[in-house]
């Protein structure tokens, strides 16, 4: 191995010269290098060209040979159609998980063709958005995959009892996601409960049918169960004392259980040692004197969340000192004392993350105490902590060198001056939110002094220009996320800065940037890995700039233009040829007409289109782009249109998988962004 | 009444100062509504108590405060039928026992025991009287009431004469001792008594003997209504309650051998559907109480409350052993040559026992047609709740109750809740229509490029989209597969978790529908 040393990023960029020419001349030595190498030291550089899966696609078009050794390297498939499930599989004879959660259309006959191509290698199969299968396909591909491991199956609303009975044929079903799966009751869980002995990991999450019967059945015959997720499950207090005597269990979400009381923490007490992760979320009818008693049991707890629950008052907090080895604490929208989380500071001793989002009462006493005792701490959310100032972050900063993550969105007493000190003394942020903040050029200087940063939100920061974003491009070059949303004071400049220093830019948000132009978009271009575009409400960019994006950010899969009214059919011409991995588009208040819709119907990975008030439409032209897109899954439309069209025409679209959303939105005049700033303020107080 | 009043008052200023307001309530009620109707439900409630003490037997209204006394054990029996007054009385002659005075009759307490049996005579001819008067309006009405207006006399008649009885039995001192000690079992006291009226050769003969020792005078007339034929119910009842005694309800028991006395019936006595049989006419009853109700017809004889009062069990039962009964099937645990015998109680429970263990199951159930019982009492109760045990385990175990079927899942190994067939049924049925919706969605798909001459620029890029479409090469470039790593895609597409069912519901109502019409080519047909 160490003698061949060939980078991954090299060989990439080497593949993909060759990708333009139709049919790659062997390289004279190329072959007999790579003769020398043995299938499995191939597959472990194949394992290397993870970051983009473009990568993948250019070493299997290089020869023959390379493409067989791909296909065979493949574990993995996404197909965007069922209908090429078999075509797929024959292709990839390895890939033992399959995840159809992108076609649009999972018939039983579908499943029958994963069963008899799989077989018992299938191991992992999601259908976590598919829908149109039943009972009686899962009850084939049962018979069929017994090596089946891990099963989602979330969102299937429909599914039944019948249908859990069919999951509990996979005898050796590991991990079973079963989310929002309303249908189902206590009859098939007990079904899945007795079946699948070995399940490690069961999602019951929004299985509003599923009660304390079915839960604790699971928790007396799924002994080897180690994560299990009940939210917003109509549970009470009598199904957790047998959750409570398995052995390994060590994740348990119970948010939202409002049947469970102040009784639960007292059973808790004698329970599990194994716990390691608590969610007691949106548990309405657990008080203060619930939560202080939980701890009392699980002496290995490293994340509590106790979010959206009673008051953190002394007694909770000071409850907390029993649980040694705690990691991390959420508390997001608790109300908070200061005594409260001076008891935090002095009880937990090896906090690294904690989250007081939308903590009421977060005072810079309480939390200035608080980060004194947590040193170590790392991430840190103050959300919406609105009573904090300078103070706070002063402290935050001088104390808490190694955080890696503060959001701190809507910290409005906070004075520019704070940001400073962010960019002074914490250089190892990676992630940053300082959206609807005072911060202003000089605080994007200090920060720009991070060097680490990969995701950085300034989104209403109104007091920015782009003198101070270019500090950030030129010293940030990790950037991964930017979000400059509704920040007015960012014109073209700044832009282009970022875009030249931030290569690995992949989310990029100037909606309602009022004075972006195309050449910011031209910049932007320049990244490759450019996948998520927001350009909403910027009047000036026309087809051109988006021109060049479609051009050269081939892996783009979002795109929101909505309300840039220059846009045209010239931009989704370029569009539709070149950005085939685009999956998501938002075309409202555009001038893109019919011919514009029609051509996206070529990007065959196209699913989600929402299409409101556009002028140019007429209902022919968007019933042909509608047909002719075959993949969709999800369009938003104007509620006008639904009386156009035939309804055989919807019908027919939604028996392919689509789903249709109707709105009937009046045109709204575009608010000046300082303006809607003062109309937001006005709402909130 | 003014004079019992006046008693009344007086005896109180004498005694402790005792009585309650309980007491004092029943005495204000004017004593013909008292005792005209006498109240079943409360007499059925107090006969236990009356047990303890045959000659407390009757005007259940006015016992009730005395038995509040009854209850205490440093309180002395009244030696008298208790009403009030001679309740007062009786603690007076606690006093008196406690200051250790000779006993002599008192007769003040005659006195007021004559005065009230004067009284009650008299309520009683007014209740005649009344029922005279109404004979010309009633006589449309069915003979039942008048049976119960006569049983009600004869009951009252009756409980004047225990009292008659008492009040003279108290002139002698052995009753006042045997009634004073509260711990005197019933049943020797009713042997002294009955011994006492024989010796005091009292004009009332065997008859009234027999009736005291029943349970009151009052439990006639009540006992009559329980087996009324009309009151089927009541019957009903009886047998529902009679099924519920199982055989087996004796396991706890652990009587030493020898113990008890062992009846062993045969097979075909236990079988035979009547036990009790009319010794005039032939005709067979279940019970004897039916019995009885039938022997009226027989003739006026058979009328009387003696006749109709429950036959007593035989005086000095005490001490006889207790019965216990053997099943006659060799070699059943309940057969008394089983190493390890267990008696039966009764005879009810060999009955049920032999005919549920021994016996052919003849009695099917008419819902399910698959439970057989061979007690049919089981079979009442079974198809009272035939069809409603939805709950279902794979091995065929029903349960009434979902927790009852988990607590068995839970129990077995293997066991697995069953799916409810039409839930299978309609999965099945939905997976035909999905298949046919593929099939359109197939056809539509092709048809559609060619049969849209539709205007200008939309034409031509249709022709592309259709090249497209008929290309399954374009649909299935292998770039289609490479974006396995787009995970933040999710979240996109769908706001995490719209929670709308109502978007997934309409599809799949539309996706029904959807056979039925002509699909695409419709509404491609419309486009143009």
């Amino acid at each position: 191995m160490t003698t061949i040393t060939i980078s991954p990023s090299l060989f990439s960029r080497t593949m993909k010269r060759h990708k333009p020419a139709v049919a790659p001349a062997p390289a004279p030595e190329g072959p007999a290098l790579f003769d020398l190498l043995s299938e499995e030291i191939v597959f472990m550089i194949l394992d290397f060209l993870d970051e983009d899966p473009l990568d993948r696609k250019a070493f299997s078009l290089v020869c023959r040979s390379f493409l067989a050794l791909e296909s065979r390297h493949r574990k993995s498939l996404r197909p965007l159609r069922a209908e090429h499930l078999p075509t797929a599989l024959a292709r990839y004879p390895g890939a033992a998980a399959l995840d159809l959660s992108l076609c649009p259309r999972v018939t039983d006959a579908s499943l029958a063709v994963v069963a008899a191509a799989r077989g018992d290698a299938l191991r992992s199969l999601d259908l976590s958005r598919s829908r149109f299968f039943t009972a009686a396909g899962l009850m084939g591909l049962a018979s069929r995959c017994r090596g089946l491991l891990e099963l989602d199956l979330s969102n299937a609303t429909e599914m039944r009892d019948s249908a859990a009975a069919a999951v509990a044929e996979f005898k050796n079903l590991e991990k079973l996601r079963l989310a929002r799966c309303k249908s189902v009751t206590d009859i098939g869980v007990g079904c899945i409960a007795v079946g699948c002995r070995k399940l490690r990991l069961l999602s019951l999450k929004w299985c509003l049918g599923v009660g304390d019967l079915g839960v604790g059945l699971v928790a007396v015959k799924c002994k080897e169960i180690r994560s299990l997720d009940l939210s917003y499950l109509p549970i009470s207090n009598k199904c957790l004392p047998s959750i409570m005597k398995l052995q390994y269990l060590e994740e348990l979400v119970l948010e939202g259980c409002f049947g469970i009381d102040d009784e639960c923490p007292v059973i808790l007490k004698d329970g599990c040692k194994s716990l390691k992760v608590l969610d007691m979320s949106s548990c309405q009818n657990i008080t203060h004197v619930g939560s202080s008693s939980i701890t009392n049991g699980a002496g290995c707890l490293q994340h509590l969340t106790l979010a959206y629950g009673s008051p953190v008052t002394f007694a909770l907090a000071a409850s907390l000192k029993r649980l040694s080895m705690l990691e991390s604490l959420k508390l997001d929208g608790c109300m908070v004392t200061t005594s409260g989380l001076k008891a935090i500071g002095n009880c937990c001793l090896s906090l690294t993350g904690l989250s007081l989002s939308k903590c009421s009462g977060v005072t810079d006493d309480g939390l200035s105490f608080l980060v004194t005792k947590h040193k170590r701490l790392k991430r840190l959310d103050i959300t919406c902590c609105r009573k904090i100032t300078d103070v706070s972050i002063a402290h935050i900063t001088s104390l808490c060198a190694g955080l890696t993550s503060l959001r701190m969105e809507s910290c409005s007493h906070v004075p520019k001056e704070a940001f400073v000190l962010i960019g002074q003394r914490c250089h190892a942020l990676e992630e940053l939110d300082l959206t609807d903040n005072e911060v202003d050029d000089e605080g994007l200087k200090s920060i720009a002094r991070c060097s680490k940063l990969s995701i950085l939100k300034l989104g209403i920061c109104l007091n920015i220009t782009d003198e101070g974003l270019s500090h950030i491009g030129k010293s940030c070059s990790k950037l991964v996320e930017l979000d400059l949303y509704r920040s007015a004071g960012i014109t073209g400049l700044g832009i282009q800065e970022v875009a030249r220093g931030c290569p690995s830019l992949e989310t990029v948000n100037v909606s309602y940037c009022n004075d972006i132009t195309d050449a910011s978009l031209m910049s932007l271009s320049k990244c490759k890995r450019l996948k998520t575009l927001e350009i909403r409400g910027c009047p000036l960019i026309t087809s051109l700039g988006l021109a060049a994006i479609a051009v050269h950010c081939r892996q783009l899969s979002k795109l929101d233009i909505k309300k840039c009214c220059n846009i045209d059919d010239a931009g989704m011409i370029p569009l539709a040829h070149f950005s085939q991995n685009l999956r998501q588009i938002n075309l409202s208040y555009t001038s893109v007409t019919d011919v514009g819709l029609l051509s996206l119907a070529s990007i065959s990975c196209l699913q989600s289109m929402t299409i409101l008030h556009l002028k140019g439409l007429t209902p022919s032209g968007l019933a042909a782009a509608l047909l002719a897109c075959g993949g969709l899954t999800k369009v938003k439309l104007q509620a006008s249109f639904k009386v156009v069209l035939p309804q055989p025409l919807f019908e027919h679209l939604e028996a392919r998988g689509c789903l249709f959303h109707w709105r009937n939105k009046v045109l709204q005049a575009e608010l000046d962004p300082k303006c809607w700033k003062l109309l937001l303020e006005d709402v909130m107080h | 009444m003014d004079l019992k009043m006046d008693l009344e008052e007086r005896l109180r200023a004498e005694t402790w100062g005792k009585p309650s307001s309980v007491n004092d309530l029943p005495q204000r009620v004017p004593p013909d509504r008292q005792t005209q109707f006498p109240n079943f439900a409360s007499h059925k409630n107090l006969q236990k108590r009356e047990d303890q003490d045959p000659s407390i037997s009757n005007y259940g209204m006015r016992i009730e405060p005395s038995f509040s006394e009854f209850n205490r054990p440093s309180e002395c029996q009244p030696p008298l039928p208790s009403n009030p007054i001679s309740q007062d009385r009786g603690v007076q002659m606690n006093d008196i026992l406690q200051l250790g005075k000779t006993q002599e009759w008192d007769p003040k307490a005659m006195l007021n025991n004559l005065s009230f049996l004067e009284q009650k005579i008299h309520q009683l001819q007014e209740l005649v009287h009344a029922i005279v008067g109404r004979r010309g309006p009633v006589l449309g009405r069915p003979d039942e009431l008048v049976a119960q207006q006569q049983q009600l006399i004869t009951a009252d008649l009756t409980s004047i004469i225990i009292q008659l009885i008492s009040t003279a039995g108290s002139l002698l001192p052995s009753v006042k001792n045997s009634l004073s000690s509260a711990s005197t079992p019933p049943i020797r006291q009713l042997g002294q008594l009955g011994g006492i009226l024989n010796n005091s050769g009292s004009g009332i003969g065997l008859d009234s003997n027999l009736v005291l020792p029943s349970q009151g005078g009052s439990k006639v007339p009540d006992q009559s209504n329980q087996v009324d034929p009309m009151d089927q119910s009541a019957i009903d009842n009886l047998e529902d309650h009679e099924s519920k005694d199982d055989e087996d309800g004796d396991e706890g028991e652990n009587l030493p051998p020898g113990s008890f006395e062992i009846l062993q019936l045969e097979k075909e006595e236990i079988l035979a559907p009547h036990t009790h049989f009319c010794t005039i006419c032939g005709k067979g009853f279940k019970r004897d109480a039916n019995l009885r109700m039938h022997m009226r017809g027989h003739g006026d004889e058979y009328k009387t409350p003696a006749a109709l009062a429950k036959p007593h069990k035989e005086a000095g039962s005490e001490m006889m052993l207790i019965k216990r009964y053997s099943c006659p099937y060799a070699g059943c645990k309940r057969n008394k040559d089983h190493k390890k015998f267990q008696p039966l109680k009764t005879i009810l429970c060999v009955k049920n026992h032999y005919k549920r263990t021994h016996c052919d199951k003849s009695y099917t159930c008419s819902r399910c047609n698959t439970k057989k019982f061979s007690v049919i009492a089981d079979l009442k109760t079974h198809e009272k709740h035939c069809g409603k045990d939805k709950w279902l385990c794979s091995c065929g175990t029903t349960f009434s109750r979902k927790d009852k079927l988990f607590g068995h899942i839970t129990l077995f190994q293997g066991h697995t809740p069953a799916i409810p067939f039409d839930e299978n049924k309609g999965g099945l049925s939905l997976q035909g229509e999905h298949n046919e919706d593929t099939n359109k969605v197939g056809n539509v798909s092709f048809s559609f490029g060619s049969s849209t001459p539709s205007s200008g620029g939309v034409q031509n890029i249709m022709e592309d989209v259709k090249g497209n479409v008929d290309d399954p090469s374009s649909f299935f470039s292998p770039l289609s597969f490479e974006a396995s790593n787009f995970g933040g895609f999710n979240e996109f597409t769908r706001s995490a978790f719209d929670d709308s069912e109502g978007a997934f519901s309409f599809l799949l109502q539309a996706s029904c529908n959807y056979t039925q019409k002509n699909g695409g080519q419709s509404s491609s047909n419309n486009l143009e």
